[in-house]
């Protein structure tokens, strides 16, 4: 009992950090319309930020500073949002497919880079000994699994607050109006670039505080963290739980990951440990099917999009 | 580095540069009449390698079969076995395009949500490419283990003649699909759907039919390009999800819409990769065609051959 008490935080702490990013996704996605097809590059950096940042001085590797793990998270958030800013720029004035194939191309180059900058990521062997906070006040590992867990839920909430006061602020109206009718809101004087660049920063800055998250929360970080197989998987819990609500995107996030989880565990109990790459594949498939019986039975995902009202504003 | 060493990188981008434009073809077609970006096209790429692969080691198994076709042409490093297989596995792909646009996208177009069919494309990608990893494994496969002596071709340059026979066969395939965009009916339906698809549906064209022709197409230059590669360098599950970008890149360079633009695009992409391989090494080559992407999008985004809408 104690051992699925302990499995059970470790996969809250994992199931939330996705969540987060699946927060920045429905920011730009779920409100603003904007189709990123590269979620696991922005993860990446800042993962690789927090690696870089705070862990300690290793042979052949830059970086390695020592710092705070806060001041590596907020470092994430700010190299993931300039990465956005280098995309967003020449993209977002354009038909959004055109953002989707820039978003894929970035994810692709930075996996690129993980994979072959090996004075900066460590190449296949990754970064290693990244630090979790605080972690001389705990001896036993549940415990400091349990407190990591308590960090990542106030992170987590006060990112569900920030995105629930921004999206009923006249901020947030003009996005969803830009997004359901861009000529109707350029025509009321509204900055379509603008707004739309800054929902893709931040939404980008989110994923990058969920990288650095993981990187913390596992300890390592490796080229195998940026592969084209998350980013499907944050797509599937957004459109699981239902794009264009916070709420649905968190709990998206935990009930696929759940899903993921599960079949990974059932597969490795079941099949021989040879089949392990074809089990990895049936796995991508099971999500994938998932994915495919949403978009055409529940379009909406299991809590669709709420009809948002701003604060102060009479409710018919 | 002597000028030599250029050229050839110049002659090998142009036959990377060929298959490119098969896959690209399909892009901007499908982007064009279905108007959607669709991330499962370089599947089809990988699919058509595999039918391939799967048709020949059925034929191999079958000795009668085996005796008639004979064994390799000269110059080239196939036969009739190749050739054969190559038709079954154009005909395979074009159905699987078919079967999945009638039990996946078209329920996706229907809910009138353009962005659906990008992330149920995405999810498709990812779906094939893991039901070839299912079947195969992630290991390489080729059609033939043996190696090819190259031919000399110009000042000290080396091509082999599979390599010949994949730069003519694409010319020879863009001239048929030019002849058929402009001679035939279904041809000219086509770009009626393309320029504007509801007045096309009202003048009577048969728009079902038009994006019938336009996946099965789209998917069997797609598996003549998944044919040639595994025919000139080898067979992967990850073949044409690491081709997507190039294929995206080539097809907007080119001006979407456009099938002369998808070939030149094809070619610039292609050379543009194989000469950058010799100033930052092979390691970063994916990456090339995402410099080039937005090297377009910020300076003349409608693409060379494109116009501006």
């Amino acid at each position: 009992m104690m051992n699925v008490a302990a499995y059970l935080v470790f996969f809250l702490c994992l199931a939330l950090i996705f969540g987060l990013v699946c927060l920045g996704l429905n920011l730009q996605w779920g409100f603003a319309g904007l189709f990123n097809v590269g979620v696991v590059g922005f993860f990446a950096v800042g993962a690789y930020a927090v690696a870089i940042l705070c862990s300690p001085p290793a042979a052949d590797l830059v970086g390695g500073f020592n710092l705070p793990v806060p001041l590596g998270l907020v470092a994430a958030m700010a190299a993931s949002g300039v990465t956005a800013l280098v995309v967003g720029i020449p993209t977002l004035r354009l038909r959004e497919d055109y953002l989707a194939i820039a978003t894929f191309g970035i994810a692709v180059t930075i996996q690129l880079v993980a994979l072959n900058f090996e004075t900066l990521t460590g190449g296949t062997h990754g970064r290693v000994s990244i630090p979790r906070p605080l972690t001389s006040l705990f001896v036993d590992r549940v415990e400091a699994n349990l407190f990591f867990l308590a960090m990542t839920l106030a992170i987590i909430g006060a990112a569900y607050w920030a995105l629930e006061t921004m999206v009923r602020s006249p901020w947030g109206r003009v996005l969803r109006a830009i997004r359901e009718d861009e000529t109707a809101a350029s025509s009321l004087g509204k900055n379509a670039f603008a707004y739309r660049l800054q929902a893709f920063v931040i939404g980008a800055a989110l994923m990058g505080l969920g990288g650095g998250l993981y990187a913390s929360f596992i300890g390592y970080v490796g080229a195998d963290d940026a592969l084209p197989t998350l980013t499907f998987q944050i797509w599937v819990m957004l459109i699981v739980g239902g794009s264009g609500n916070n709420k649905g995107a968190v709990l998206g996030a935990v009930a696929v990951w759940g899903l993921w989880s599960f079949s990974g565990w059932f597969m490795a109990t079941v099949l021989p440990s040879a089949f392990a790459v074809r089990a990895g594949a049936l796995q991508v498939i099971l999500i994938g099917l998932v994915l495919a019986l949403v978009l055409v039975l529940r379009p909406k995902g299991l809590i669709g999009e709420e009809t948002v009202v701003s604060r102060g504003a009479a409710v018919p | 580095m002597t000028l030599t060493i250029w050229l050839q990188a110049i002659l090998d981008g142009a036959v990377i540069g060929a298959t490119i434009s098969l896959g690209a073809i399909g892009v901007t077609l499908t982007y064009a009449i279905l108007r959607f970006a669709n991330f499962a096209h370089g599947e089809f790429i990988t699919w058509g390698g595999y039918f391939a692969l799967a048709a020949l080691s059925a034929f191999a198994g079958w000795r009668d079969l085996s005796a008639w076709l004979g064994g390799p042409i000269e110059p080239f490093s196939f036969g009739w076995p190749l050739i054969l297989a190559a038709l079954t596995a154009i005909l395979a792909s074009a159905a699987l395009a078919l079967i999945l646009d009638a039990v996946f996208f078209r329920r996706l177009r229907r809910a009138k949500i353009a962005i659906a069919s990008v992330i149920g494309s995405f999810g498709a990608a990812l779906v094939l490419r893991n039901l070839v990893v299912l079947g195969y494994g992630a290991d390489p496969e080729y059609f033939s283990r043996e190696i090819q002596i190259a031919v000399h071709f110009g000042p000290g340059l080396r091509i082999t003649a599979d390599q010949i026979l994949l730069v003519g066969l694409t010319a020879a395939l863009v001239a048929t699909l030019h002849l058929f965009l402009t001679r035939t009916q279904m041809g000219r339906a086509m770009r009626g759907v393309r320029e504007n698809p509801d007045l096309a549906a009202v003048s009577g064209i048969d728009v079902a039919g038009v994006i019938r022709a336009t996946w099965a197409i789209g998917a069997a230059l797609a598996a003549v390009a998944g044919v040639l590669i595994g025919l000139t360098i080898q067979l992967r599950p990850s073949i044409g999800f690491d081709l997507l970008l190039p294929l995206f890149s080539a097809a907007i360079l080119g001006g979407i819409g456009s099938v002369y633009g998808a070939v030149l695009g094809g070619l610039v992409i292609g050379i543009s990769e194989s000469v950058a391989v010799l100033v930052i090494g092979p390691e970063y080559r994916a990456a090339i065609s995402f410099g080039v992407l937005i090297l377009i999008l910020l300076v003349r985004p409608q693409g060379i051959l494109g116009a501006r809408t």
